[in-house]
């Protein structure tokens, strides 16, 4: 049931990525290339996207635990480190260079796209080299 | 600063925003999950105990497409980029989003949206990285490599 539950979740994020135009890099570029011709279409999704989360963490923080009866998963950490800034800002060049972001390069994997694939690929071995060189970790 | 009006998209993108929010607050509602696509994702290296839960939400990002293809909504994404600044990207998105503990959903949605101080300090660094990133390129450097 919740693995059910998590695939229809998945389903309406892929839907309102590809939707928003998120899967689409050109997209990303324009919103981050503000001293070019600057498209602030992802404002608008950000807006959007925070208007309602909010409200569902504002529900789920007063009740305290899931519909389902299970605990909240929430990151526990508080601290802005030097890992948290390096990390933010790894992504960040990595987005800028491709205009793609985790969820939009997995749900472009449904199409048949040779430079989709390649950079998911890409993405997936960079996970992977931080779960080896890390272990495992609780965060968001 | 000059709007590109030719490609804005603000309803199409308030739209979508909002899906991507209602499958936020589903998730922490009903599963008591953050829902942050590379901790998801990336929490599958290793797998653990919950490593069905997490692909089935994988498996739901990979069937957006094609539910959205039934009616005809779905664009294939169109790139530019060549295959080196792919890989080179891609590796430096899936390590920097599990070193940073969380990419645009994770910190940019749900983060922002329970106002955790560390969310809207990455947001705002990859933010600002990308920019510079994209300035770089786009008009240091010059035309994007393009294959």
């Amino acid at each position: 049931m919740k693995n059910l539950i998590a695939f229809v979740i998945g389903l309406i994020f892929g839907a309102g990525l590809l939707i928003s135009g998120m899967t689409q890099p050109e997209k990303i570029f324009g919103f981050l290339d503000i001293f070019g011709r600057w498209d602030p279409s992802l404002i608008f999704v950000m807006g959007g996207a925070l208007m309602v989360a909010a409200i569902g963490f504002v529900a789920a923080g007063r009740r305290g635990k899931s519909l389902l009866g299970d605990p909240l998963s929430l990151p526990s950490k508080n601290e802005i480190d030097p890992r948290l800034l390096a990390g933010a800002a790894i992504f960040g060049v990595g987005w800028g260079l491709a205009g793609v972001c985790p969820a939009p390069a997995i749900v472009n994997l449904g199409f048949a796209s040779a430079p989709a694939a390649i950079f998911a690929a890409a993405m997936l071995a960079g996970m992977a080299v931080y779960g080896v060189a890390q272990g495992r970790s609780a965060d968001q | 600063m000059k709007i590109d009006w030719l490609n804005f998209t603000p309803w199409p993108s308030l739209a979508g925003g909002l899906l991507i929010g209602l499958a936020a607050a589903l998730f922490i509602n009903l599963n008591g999950r953050v829902m942050g696509a590379s901790s998801v994702i990336g929490g599958l290296f290793p797998p653990r105990g919950d490593a069905p839960l997490r692909l089935s939400f994988v498996a739901g990002l990979l069937a957006a497409p094609l539910l959205l293809g039934l009616f005809r909504a779905a664009a294939p994404p169109v790139f530019e980029t060549n295959t080196l600044t792919l890989v080179v990207a891609g590796l430096l998105v899936g390590f920097g989003t599990r070193l940073g503990a969380g990419c645009t959903s994770g910190h940019g949605i749900c983060g922002i949206s329970r106002l955790s101080p560390r969310s809207i300090v990455a947001t705002a660094v990859f933010m600002i990285a990308g920019i510079a990133t994209v300035f770089l390129v786009r008009h240091i450097i010059g035309a994007p490599a393009a294959s």
